[in-house]
């Protein structure tokens, strides 16, 4: 019996991994965003993405320039900066058929983007939203964001003095319906994250700590390759894969395994217990808040609500996206109209 | 004048009431009733930026000539604050009338010994007439109604008639205010005694077959009948209705009966930036969407506006001006906007903005700004004001729209298939104007990246000198091409030496100035212009006329300085200025009395040398 099968090195609508590439990255070498990028493309391969149903949105920053990076075939936007929120949304309205993948990072949306990014997720618009997350300013040259540690410092010494805004502990306080924290070479724990976001209906928010290696790699930031490695704590998928080679571990459920990285650096996996219940918003808040108590970053899924209704559903739009309707479906018919004149008579 | 020549229809009745004290129903219904007479009517809402306290006013103005624009004069004033009430009563004309709350103290500079006074106990009339304790408030302002009836002679036919519009959804309501009404008629009827010259006679072939609508409402219907699908606003006054008006056309018209499912998507966004970026966003992916707002929502617009002009997205942007800078007035009208919507944005900016002098041409230009957007991928600004967005205008009924959607230069998958490189940004036909994709198009060569940084043709990120040159030439051209599809001035010539160039809700006080003028022996061509950039007719007018008044509502001349900027220089010192900017719509004299004083020795020596 003869059965179809998809050709060799396809997903399973039939396309190369060659096709979720793009442009090369233009970003420093070793960059936590390129990781990210890397493991965007195995995530978009995997769940069969179809390319031009894919619409990458991005704002200003190192990170809303990686989407140039991946899919090549997709339309991409790359709008103003902590404002692609608002972009992502008119775009989803639009064609509600699209899958709306938005990369930002931590100064495009905890800091000239807060206010887009706060409604985007009251809206719950169905999209998949990736901080990349490095703490600091690359582009402009390593100034602090609001989502650096308060306490770390810049390579020139400065400390900064005010209180970091949590982005995952923010969106849960919003209603967010998805939110997880992740490291950029995490590819193990990232991908399958990348995947859930995808199929999730409903605003899903990937804070992805990303160290920058040129303005907050070095060991007064907290979100250097060293800091993370000794403070990141894991839920569920247990691996840690740093941009230039691939650590790999396999470990139970419950249990706590310590990895010895390329470096010579330590990092402590703790697998949450199977039955972590990822859909209580108040556990996780305190999951968030015991970790940062503890000087450790919590990553995983942190919260879930998958029966949420998203922006589509709360304002009962067409199921048929509005792009495809024409004069017949949108204007008022002659009947219509005249007996609409003759109120103003 | 003698007190004793009868004035028949040419008069403006002036309510002086505090806002939030239900006065609105009263005056629609009022203006209503007299429009059903067939006599033309403009009424003036003058409110403040206030729920409930401030002192507003509400003019109804009536002429046998049809006028539209505010007059200066007040004739009849109902007097129902006493906030306001010297100023009220020193405001109105010699020879006019005054009907006031009886309590009010008639005397010192209100004993004016030129005016007939009428009082009439509101208050008390509506504690003993008046049964419904919690509609109290609103009837007694039917009363006032009631007795501008019996005073000017308006039907009751007609005040009933449009007693059931106003009251469309709540026919019981139509009786209780019919009631109040009588109240203040069979008062006046049994206790006043008329003896002022105003009377108001039923009219013929005026107001047959015209309808009464804000432009706000006209500019909503423009936008549901050009196929706008998604909206993103956040409230300002005066622009609110516009949207609100929107809503519930479509909640009427585009919601599924059998499903419930919208054809449409409202945002009410955080802030004027988020609603232009949901504009942005959904015009990328294919849809027609459009915000309104006004003034300070516009400076919170300059950003995504640069956006929107260097990576070439539709939009429509309707600017409902009101005073500005900063919060300015709110509740009050100007058209300061012109200068800083046409190039909104750091950068070279050049945007398309349309201004409508009508509420027709507030739905006309609405379609047609989808239509322009979409065209030339580009934000298009359709200015219009709180005068001719909030007030009422007599209006032709709108006309069913013959045209199909021009959704300009966007390929299809299919299409896609013919075209070798099609490259986003080239252009291919020679009018600055390039092809775009949609996102969702099946074809791998759709796909491309819109950013607002520099880019090549292929919408590749480039920072080479020669390609930032081009890049911002080709849209140039672009935009030299935009002059022949915007609306073209609307010209009344003569060949008369001098002329009025004014715009948008200025020209109903053009139309009455040229009478005047014309009164006065001196005649003035006239051209409307609709549209920046300037049509190619706007130089070629100016170069057929020696003085050019250039009418405008805001203090700096803003209009006469772009003519100034795009004009050849020897039209220049043919351009005059005429400015009104005090907040409340412009009227005749503004444009008359300056015109006059300049153009008499003018007509003078015209006619020694005739």
């Amino acid at each position: 019996m003869a059965v179809a099968s998809p050709p060799p090195n396809t997903n399973h609508i039939g396309l190369t991994r060659e096709i979720y590439k793009g442009a090369a990255t233009t970003l420093c070498a070793g960059c936590g965003h390129n990781s990210i990028t890397n493991n965007l493309i195995k995530a978009l391969f995997d769940f069969g993405v179809e390319p031009h149903m894919l619409a990458k949105m991005s704002g200003i920053g190192c990170s809303s320039k990686t989407p140039a990076y991946f899919v090549d075939r997709a339309h991409g936007f790359n709008g103003v900066h902590g404002r692609m929120p608002s972009l992502a949304t008119g775009a989803k309205l639009a064609n509600r058929d699209l899958l709306v993948l938005g990369i930002s990072g931590d100064g495009d949306t905890a800091s000239i983007g807060l206010g887009q990014f706060c409604h985007m997720v009251r809206r719950n618009l169905d999209c998949t939203y990736v901080v990349e997350d490095n703490g600091c300013y690359g582009l402009t040259k390593g100034q602090f964001s609001a989502t650096a540690d308060i306490g770390s410092t810049l390579k020139k010494g400065q400390v900064n003095e005010f209180e970091t805004i949590d982005v995952c502990g923010l969106a849960i306080e919003l209603g967010a319906t998805f939110v997880a924290r992740s490291f950029s070479g995490d590819g193990k724990q990232l991908v399958p994250l990348l995947e859930a976001a995808f199929a999730h209906r409903g605003t899903a928010v990937l804070d992805v700590i990303s160290p920058c290696v040129t303005f907050n790699d070095h060991d007064g930031s907290t979100k250097s390759y060293a800091y993370v490695k000794e403070h990141d704590l894991l839920l569920h998928t247990p691996d840690f894969i740093p941009s230039y080679e691939e650590v790999l571990v396999d470990y139970e459920p419950g249990t706590v395994q310590d990895v010895e990285l390329q470096d010579g650096s330590h990092i402590l996996l703790r697998k949450l217990e199977e039955d972590y219940d990822a859909t209580d918003s108040m556990d996780a808040i305190r999951v968030i808040r015991e970790g940062r108590e503890r000087g450790e970053l919590v990553t995983g899924l942190l919260y879930v609500k998958p029966d949420a209704s998203d922006l589509c559903a709360r304002e009962h739009m067409a199921q048929r996206p509005l792009v495809q309707m024409g004069e017949d479906e949108l204007r008022i018919d002659r009947a219509g109209w005249d007996a609409l004149m003759q109120t103003f008579a | 004048m003698s007190a004793q020549s009868p004035v028949v229809n040419d008069l403006t009745i002036q309510a002086a009431t505090v806002n939030g004290s239900g006065s609105q129903s009263s005056n629609l219904v009022l203006t209503k009733a007299i429009f059903r007479m067939g006599i033309p009517v403009a009424p003036k809402n003058v409110f403040p930026s206030n729920i409930e306290g401030l002192p507003t006013w509400f003019d109804v103005r009536v002429s046998p000539q049809g006028y539209q624009c505010r007059s200066r004069d007040v004739d009849i004033l109902v007097a129902l604050n006493i906030g306001t009430w010297n100023t009220d009563v020193a405001g109105v004309k010699s020879g006019g009338v005054v009907i006031h709350e009886a309590k009010y103290p008639v005397a010192g500079p209100t004993q004016r010994a030129d005016l007939t006074y009428y009082a009439v106990p509101f208050a008390a009339l509506a504690k003993e007439k008046i049964s419904a304790d919690g509609l109290r408030k609103y009837l007694t302002n039917m009363i006032y109604v009631g007795v501008l009836a019996w005073l000017l002679g308006i039907e009751t036919e007609a005040i009933e008639s449009a007693l059931r519009d106003q009251f469309r959804r709540k026919p019981a309501a139509v009786d209780t205010n019919m009631q109040a009404v009588m109240v203040g008629h069979d008062y006046a009827a049994e206790n006043l005694v008329k003896t002022d010259r105003y009377a108001l006679q039923r009219m013929t072939g005026h107001t047959d077959g015209r309808i009464l609508m804000e432009g706000n409402q006209a500019s909503a219907l423009g936008a549901l009948m050009g196929g706008a699908t998604v909206a993103a606003w956040y409230p300002i006054t005066p622009s609110s209705s516009l949207c609100e008006n929107f809503i519930s056309y479509c909640e009427k018209f585009r919601v599924d009966t059998s499903t419930g499912e919208k054809r449409y998507a409202v945002i009410q966004a955080e802030d004027e930036l988020a609603a232009l970026g949901m504009v942005f966003g959904a015009t990328w992916a294919g849809a027609r969407a459009f915000t309104s707002t006004s003034g300070p929502g516009l400076s919170l617009m300059a950003e995504f506006a640069g956006l929107g002009y260097y990576a070439e997205l539709p939009a429509v942007i309707f600017d409902v001006q009101r005073v500005g800078p900063s919060t300015g007035l709110p509740t009050r009208t100007m058209q300061g906007d012109i200068s800083f919507a046409y190039t909104l944005s750091h950068g070279d900016t050049r945007h398309i903005v349309l201004l409508p002098g009508s509420s027709e041409e507030n739905y006309q230009f609405a379609m047609q700004a989808f239509d322009l957007a979409d065209r030339f991928q580009t934000p298009v600004f359709v200015l219009t004001d709180l005068d001719l967005g909030m007030n009422l205008w007599m209006a032709d009924p709108l006309p069913y729209p013959e045209k199909a959607f021009d959704r300009g230069k966007v390929l299809s998958a299919e299409e896609l298939d013919g075209v070798q490189g099609w490259g986003r940004y080239r252009d291919r036909d020679g009018d600055g104007i390039p092809w775009r994709t949609l996102p969702g198009t099946p074809n791998p060569e759709a796909g491309f990246f819109t950013r607002g940084s520099g880019h090549d043709e292929d919408a590749r990120y480039s920072e080479r000198p020669e390609v930032c040159q081009r890049v911002l030439d080709r849209i140039a051209r672009k935009h030299e091409t935009v002059r022949q599809w915007v609306p073209e001035p609307e010209m009344d010539e003569s060949g008369n030496r001098a002329a009025i160039l004014a715009f948008g809700s200025s020209h109903f006080a053009v139309v009455e100035a040229r009478d005047q003028l014309r009164d006065a022996g001196v005649e003035v061509d006239y051209m409307r212009v609709r549209a920046l950039p300037f049509h190619a007719d706007v130089a070629a007018f100016i170069e057929r006329h020696d003085r050019i008044y250039v009418v405008e509502q805001n203090r700096d001349g803003q209009m006469l300085s772009l003519l100034r900027q795009e004009l050849p220089g020897r039209l220049i010192d043919r351009l005059i200025s005429v400015r009104h900017y005090n907040g409340v719509p412009i009227d005749a004299h503004a444009i008359t009395d300056p015109v006059l004083e300049a153009e008499r020795p003018a007509a003078v020596s015209v006619q020694r040398s005739a």
